[in-house]
């Protein structure tokens, strides 16, 4: 407040540019420092846990000498700290070492496997949003009704259900008894060699080249699992919902545009919604993030080829490289999210790019 | 006079309760607990997750007398896979025989467990990380707070999953896992509750008296935190179960035989098609406790923290 009378006119422009450049700093040390913890708790989990790496690999018949080259070629005999610096090193250039499972380089595995995840979130997440936003308007507007107590109903037991439980009792119901979608998997497998897919997600392929009937195909089986995770994510983008709307409508410019006389549906989707809508995307973000990691579950009862279904097949198989380059994958994009979220805050929110 | 006393001594107790002049400690100590109860079970599905979990509790303790079988042997010869209703087995059996219902009794001990040792390590973590950053400041709040944001930013389940992968599957780990996981929201907390004290008269009164550091942080610091902490430790309960199922449903958590319910679930999901209650049945042990742990913690925050429910 008292910032503007005490700093001169002619310097203001400079003390804005400092602040900007000290919260391109501050954001730079966030990215950074959070990034290397990453790098760190799974350096931890990959090479210090375990008691011995180098038996994990070869079994414990080994004979001596082989164990003491195997040791020398994965770096263990090494000091920890430069263990550490060629971790890093290699995380950053995308090298995780080879899977033992399928003998690929973990980074061109994933490569593969992870747009099957990211259409299945992006489709959750836009179910999950178009239906929760709407029934939060509803609860927050209609507190105390019928409608309101269903809502939280419906929220409370996405918030309780099981994921992996749910997916298989609708598998049940929806494939097995009532054959309204297709069986787990991605695609059919008439169309599995007919079809060429360019980015990997299989909707957007099928629709690009005209191919009505993948196109139709894909959706059956994609439909079952993005409508569960969506409904996890409803759960919780319909419970935020309504406490952002209920904050809003509580403020006095909807007193003031209730007695300029607007209508009901203005004020409540053009005026309190709209601000309502700030910290919402920050918590669509966080929910999509939330996806991500919940498909891990979902892909494993749906038998969907992504990246849940790549780490949880590694685990079985102790594949640790496998293991760690997923979790190193998902947790990025977990930190981008979380980052990009903030910003965006900050960019759609005036009252926070003031200071 | 003594006809008056005598029709309000019921009144007495509560007025004794009630009164805003307490004259021991012990009676202020009740009469907040009777005012923070009133408001709790004014809200009828708080007491019915209150109910949900005494319940479990109970359930847990005395399983060895409510399962009518047992819960690792099954009758492999006459009972396998029999349909709920089936005489002597309320919940039908699976696919060794053993009845559903005593393993879901039996398992009610191991979801116990898991998530009153989460709660056991996860929440001194955060309440010792968050009141120590809250109260020192400076660089040391600094670290201590970048440590908990850099947790806070990373996915829980497949942290746990890589955890669980490196250590070797099995109960006491998976426990471990989801605590070194869940900690993180617990020292935010501890430390936004520690912030608002920090500068207060009584702790001021407190290090003039030459209380150490330390003592200030345990014994003043610390207790203001339990309230806050207790309604978030409660609401994640309900996470730390599915947590658990899920590590259990992927064979991560608690080994066969034990009656784990994610494990049961995954067990007789090779079933589903036509025996649709081994898996059905645990899935709905899960979802009741976790919804009373849910419903317990909506009452507890409106109970005890009237400015975070957003009413």
């Amino acid at each position: 407040m008292s910032i503007p009378e005490t700093v001169p006119t002619a310097g203001r422009s400079r003390a804005r540019a400092n602040g900007w450049a000290k919260s391109i700093l501050r954001f730079l040390v966030i990215i950074v420092t959070t990034y290397l913890g990453l790098l760190a708790v799974t350096f931890f989990i990959g090479r210090v846990i375990p008691i011995d790496p180098v038996l994990a690999v070869l079994g414990d018949r080994a004979p001596a000498h082989v164990v003491e080259r195997t040791r020398e070629l994965m770096g263990f005999n090494k000091p920890l700290y430069e263990q550490f610096y060629i971790y890093v090193r290699d995380a950053l250039t995308g090298n995780f070492g080879t899977s033992v499972l399928t003998t690929n380089p973990v980074m061109s595995d994933i490569r593969r496997v992870f747009p099957a995840t990211l259409e299945l979130a992006t489709l959750g997440t836009i179910i999950g949003s178009l239906i929760g936003v709407p029934l939060g308007v509803l609860a927050a507007v209609k507190r105390g009704s019928i409608a309101d107590q269903i809502v939280r109903v419906v929220g409370l037991v996405g918030y309780s259900v099981p994921i992996f439980w749910l997916a298989l009792l609708s598998l049940l119901f929806f494939y097995a008894k009532l054959r309204w979608v297709a069986y787990p998997g991605r695609i059919d497998i008439v169309y599995e060699y007919s079809f060429t897919p360019i980015t990997g997600l299989y909707l957007l392929d099928s629709l690009w080249q005209g191919q009505w009937d993948v196109f139709r195909d894909v959706f059956r089986h994609i439909i079952l699992p993005a409508g569960l995770l969506g409904y996890f994510s409803l759960a919780y983008i319909s419970r935020m919902t309504r406490s952002f709307m209920l904050n809003e409508l509580g403020q006095e410019y909807i007193v003031a545009a209730r007695a300029k006389g607007l209508s009901e549906t203005r004020i409540i989707w053009g005026h309190a919604l709209r601000n309502a809508a700030v910290p919402l995307v920050t918590v669509i973000a966080l929910s999509y993030a939330g996806l991500l990691e919940g498909s891990v579950l979902t892909e494993t009862v749906f038998a969907w080829p992504g990246l849940g279904l790549y780490i949880t097949n590694s685990l079985q198989n102790a594949d640790m490289n496998a293991v760690l380059g997923g979790t190193i994958v998902i947790g990025s994009v977990f930190i981008a999210i979380n980052i990009l979220s903030d910003l965006l805050y900050r960019t759609l929110d005036p009252r926070t790019r003031a200071r | 006079m003594s006809q008056s006393t005598l029709q309000t001594t019921p009144m007495t107790c509560r007025q004794w309760l009630m009164s805003d002049r307490p004259q021991s400690r012990l009676q202020a100590r009740l009469g907040r607990a009777y005012m923070t109860w009133q408001r709790f079970s004014a809200n009828k599905l708080a007491v019915a997750g209150l109910c949900i979990i005494l319940l479990l509790i109970l359930i847990a303790i005395f399983a060895d007398v409510l399962a009518p079988h047992s819960p690792v042997i099954g009758n492999l010869g006459g009972a396998r896979l029999l349909p709920p209703g089936s005489p002597g087995y309320l919940l039908g059996t699976d696919d060794q025989g053993r009845d559903i219902l005593s393993r879901l009794l039996h398992g009610s001990r191991l979801t116990l467990l898991v998530i009153v040792l989460v709660a056991i390590i996860a929440a001194p973590i955060g309440l010792l990380v968050g009141a120590i950053s809250g109260y020192a400041g400076g660089w040391v709040d600094a670290v201590l707070m970048r440590i908990t944001d850099i947790f806070l930013a990373f996915p829980k389940l497949v942290l746990a999953l890589a955890f669980v992968a490196a250590m070797g599957p099995g109960i006491q780990n998976a426990i471990i896992a989801i605590a070194i996981t869940s900690w993180p929201p617990y020292a935010r907390i501890a430390r936004a509750e520690t912030l608002s004290v920090r500068n207060s008269d009584y702790i001021a009164a407190v290090r003039l008296m030459g209380a150490s550091p330390f003592r200030i942080v345990l014994r003043h610091v610390m207790p203001m935190c339990m309230s806050s902490l207790i309604v978030r430790v409660t609401l994640d309960m309900a996470g730390i179960i599915l947590t658990a199922a899920g590590l259990g449903f992927l064979g991560l958590g608690a080994q066969p035989p034990l009656p784990e319910w994610g494990a049961m679930i995954a067990s007789g999901r090779r079933f589903i098609l036509d025996q649709w209650w081994v898996a059905t049945m645990p899935g709905i042990a899960i979802l009741i406790v976790s919804l009373g742990f849910n419903l317990l913690g909506d009452g507890l925050r409106d109970a005890l923290d009237p400015r975070e429910s957003g009413q």
